[in-house]
């Protein structure tokens, strides 16, 4: 593992120079965590792999943004939708920080309340929620005030 | 509405006062809107009588049709334009956690006359000055609720007002399918207030100092047969009062169908129309609580 040459052989998305990389996504939220972080907007170079194998998850996915560092409150928006991401801060190809996510006190916008007679769910507004329970998690609506729980979360 | 245990106080304070001197020009010259984008006559002519005896004029609908909503416009553009004419806003939609909403966009302040399943907090307090005229507190009462205690959401409201004062007691009466929420049980549970769960409606009310009756209605059950079967249990008549507190106090947040006996209705102790009376003052006193007008 230390031979340089198989290390890179081992890799199948290619190492970074400068920038951030998000491990142990869940691979069915992979395009889910794309779009909450705007990386389908973003000019720097992305690479990203799908269905890798994981002990932990089973198939996982990474993401490896070039010349991009997240700030804390941006990074724990994936909280909800991936949990277990850890991220590896890349500076000259070599990792100086390693951070992992947390699930933030409040959620804004990303979740759908679980209520149809929500008026979030009939009119465009961002929604808002304070998290009540962190695991399993459990939404709190500012507006229609019930509580979205985790097997009825959708992501929007 | 997140009022603190004061905030309560003061407004039944303003509302005993309104009641000694109901007609007050406090706003004189200011312009209320009433919108009702779902129809409710009893609680938008409570509002409005309020509103004509403190002076006010009124603008507004009774119901969505005779609005622009159906054109298509939403609440967001209505609540922006209505805020350009009014003083006040007072608000009744069928959609939860619209008055919320509507405070976030509108320049002043708004009323919430009920969203959908959600809240309904003037009921609420003109429930508590009902309480508060009646037993003289607020304190070490036991609240008897009865019926729809499921999607009631007067009761709710009732109950976490009423779980802030002192060391009350609570007794839910209702049908498997209409039971009091988990959510509020726990609530009572962390507060480490007491309350008892019943099936069946019968003479234990002795120990009541308020009963607060609920309409059991016929759409909320799945089951047309078990709808039947529970229809005629949970009425309260007459000769269940006899051995009940002197203080006691049925209240209903009407309309009622059948679930109060009209026999009750004699009884010293049926206090559902002073309680609709009640609400007149409770509103004036909301108003003037909001506006800061006293």
């Amino acid at each position: 593992m230390n031979d340089p040459i198989k290390k890179k052989l081992k890799l199948k998305v290619s190492a970074i120079s400068e920038g951030t990389v998000i491990d142990h996504i869940p691979a069915e939220n992979l395009f889910k965590v794309i779009s909450i972080l705007e990386l389908d907007k973003t000019h720097n170079m992305i690479t990203f792999g799908a269905n890798l194998d994981s002990d932990k998850l089973g198939r996982k996915a990474i993401i490896k943004v070039s010349n991009q560092f997240f700030e804390d409150d941006d990074i724990n928006r994936i909280a909800l939708i991936a949990p277990h991401a850890k991220l590896n801060i890349i500076r000259d190809y070599e990792v100086v920080e390693k951070r992992i996510v947390e699930v933030p006190e409040q959620v804004v916008g990303i979740v759908k309340c679980f209520n149809p007679k929500c008026i979030t769910n009939n009119e465009a507004i961002t929604t808002s929620f304070t998290v009540l329970h962190k695991e399993p998690l459990a939404l709190k609506c500012k507006y229609c005030e019930k509580i979205t729980h985790e097997h009825q979360m959708v992501i929007k | 509405m997140d009022y603190s245990k004061e905030e309560y106080l003061r407004i039944m304070e303003l509302a005993a006062e309104f009641e000694q001197n109901p007609n007050q020009r406090l706003l004189e010259g200011k312009v209320v809107a009433t919108l009702f984008f779902e129809p409710s006559t009893r609680t938008r002519l409570s509002f409005e009588t309020a509103i004509n005896r403190l002076g006010g004029r009124i603008i507004g609908f009774s119901d969505s049709n005779s609005s622009s909503v159906t054109k298509g416009e939403t609440l967001h553009d209505t609540i922006r334009m209505v805020s350009n004419y009014a003083d006040l806003i007072v608000m009744r939609h069928p959609l939860e956690g619209s008055a919320r909403y509507a405070a976030e966009i509108s320049s002043v302040p708004i009323i919430n006359a009920g969203d959908g399943a959600n809240q309904h907090p003037t009921q609420t307090l003109l429930d508590m000055y009902s309480i508060i005229k009646t037993q003289k507190t607020l304190d070490n009462l036991n609240i008897f609720m009865v019926g729809d205690l499921k999607y009631g959401r007067t009761v709710h409201s009732l109950l976490m007002a009423m779980s802030q004062f002192e060391n009350p007691i609570f007794n839910f009466i209702a049908p498997d399918e209409l039971q009091m929420p988990d959510e509020y049980k726990i609530h009572l549970r962390e507060q480490g207030i007491r309350y008892f769960e019943h099936r069946e409606f019968t003479d234990f009310i002795s120990e009541a100092d308020i009963v607060y009756m609920t309409r059991v209605q016929k759409e909320r059950f799945s089951d047309p047969i078990e709808y039947e079967q529970v229809k005629n249990v949970y009425i309260l008549r007459n000769s269940m009062l006899k051995n009940t507190k002197p203080n006691m106090r049925i209240l209903h947040p009407l309309p009622r169908v059948n679930e109060i006996h009209p026999d009750v209705d004699k009884n010293e102790k049926a206090y559902y129309f002073e309680q609709a009376r009640n609400g007149i003052f409770t509103r004036e006193a909301i108003i003037a609580h909001t506006l800061n007008l006293i």
